[in-house]
């Protein structure tokens, strides 16, 4: 994903005084062709209600009776605006002028990032940040407020609804997702009790991700010490990790993604730092408060 | 999140669930078809959920204009998609209208109450 970027253009097919009403075949091609390569597109007819304008760039299409409106200099938005007359293009084509423009234009081209990534639905979350922890790949973080909030949209790993699995109040959406609640359909009691029957990775853990993580590994080198056999415990890996992935149903690639315990254990060290950091901070500026008076007392 | 009578100053936005194929595609066809054909005017999105990610200014646009009828999917998730993008919708101006789950006919017929019934598929 872009570095969360602005829109990158807004077309608007004027339909309204002034001008001739598109024909509905070459409009509803246009409209076909326009959202399929990403972009937002509005219909302008008099008397309409659409949402207004922002300070992004708008590309005016239409078919004007006077030649293209002279756009008023306060209107000109600093060159944000542009108009073209779409008189005889064909609704294909008419998309391809826009892609035109856009590229003339510099803007951003929409549709580089497929969108998967976790939505929080905030009336049902507890701020428990099983989450949090559950995530490998730093999609969660925690916002001023102490709150819980998906920071990093890109790290998320498309088709991959894992997190959404252990969460125990079926807060986490996906709306790409196929099924429900997963995505976004009403949580029913039956499926709050399957979400929490499925895999509470938190208490199957032991309660600390990193802590096992830690314990696991030193258990494993004692093993291997002893035992000297890494093809059973390889292969013991694998049955667990496909079990896990079965529950989860997560993709292969995620898999294949995983980082190593010692990312992890370097990502946990880092989240300590600057949690700390942040701790530290509080504590100076609650230091520099002035010390309670009287009256703060209430004596 | 109530239903909003047929009022003048209602917008309609119609997501088109560009990419992802959750949403059936002859319910998309047919609803954002018979929005077109229709005197109407209307705001057409690729996809709100690159819009939230993004956290696009046109989804505040949305949400601070008033009421808005929405066509997309589930409510929980559209509901949760404008909080993500720090556009929260009010509940009492706001209508989600569910391509996933309902009919074409429906929806046309919530959007656009004067349009002509559709024709049966066979």
């Amino acid at each position: 994903m872009p570095g969360l970027a602005p829109a990158a253009l807004r077309v608007v097919l004027y339909e309204g005084e002034g001008s001739t009403p598109l024909d509905p075949g070459q409009r509803l091609a246009a409209l076909v062709a326009l959202l399929a390569a990403g972009y937002q597109v509005t219909r302008v007819v008099s008397g309409g209600m659409v949402t207004p304008q922002d300070s992004g760039f708008i590309l005016v299409l239409g078919q004007f009776q006077e030649g293209l409106p002279p756009v008023p200099a306060a209107e000109h938005r600093e060159g944000r605006l542009e108009v073209r007359d779409v008189a005889g293009i064909s609704g294909v084509g008419i998309a391809e002028m826009v892609e035109e423009v856009r590229a003339a234009r510099g803007v951003e081209a929409p549709g580089s990032w497929t969108p998967w990534f976790p939505v929080i639905d905030y009336g049902r979350c507890t701020n428990c940040m099983q989450c949090l922890s559950f995530c490998l790949f730093d999609v969660y973080g925690v916002n001023d407020a102490s709150e819980l909030t998906v920071q990093n949209q890109s790290n998320c790993k498309t088709s991959c609804p894992a997190c959404s699995r252990v969460c125990p109040e079926a807060a986490i959406m996906f709306p790409k997702y196929k099924k429900g609640p997963i995505n976004g359909d009403v949580v029913r009691p039956s499926d709050l009790q399957s979400e929490s029957m499925k895999v509470d990775i938190s208490s199957l853990l032991g309660g600390d991700i990193y802590a096992s993580l830690r314990n696991r590994q030193k258990t494993a080198r004692k093993r291997f010490s002893t035992e000297r056999d890494e093809s059973k415990a390889l292969l013991e890996r694998k049955r667990c990790l496909k079990k896990l992935q079965k529950n989860l149903d997560i993709p292969d690639e995620v898999l294949m993604t995983l980082p190593s315990v010692g990312d992890i254990q370097d990502r946990a060290r880092r989240a300590k730092e600057k949690h700390a950091k942040r701790m530290a901070r509080s504590q100076t500026v609650q230091d520099q408060q002035p010390a309670p008076s009287v009256d703060d007392w209430g004596i | 999140m109530g239903r909003m009578s047929q009022a003048k100053e209602t917008r309609v936005v119609y997501c088109n669930c560009t990419y992802a194929k959750v949403v059936p595609e002859d319910v998309k066809t047919e609803v954002l078809a018979r929005l077109s054909q229709s005197g109407m005017a209307f705001d057409a999105v690729a996809d709100l959920c690159e819009m939230s990610a993004r956290k696009d200014p046109a989804l505040k646009r949305i949400s601070a204009a008033g009421e808005v009828r929405i066509i997309a999917c589930y409510p929980r998730a559209v509901l949760g998609l404008f909080r993500a993008a720090e556009a929260p919708l009010a509940g009492d101006r706001v209508e989600i209208l569910n391509m996933r789950v309902a009919a074409a006919a429906d929806l046309v017929r919530q959007v656009l109450p004067a349009a002509p019934p559709l024709k049966e598929k066979t």
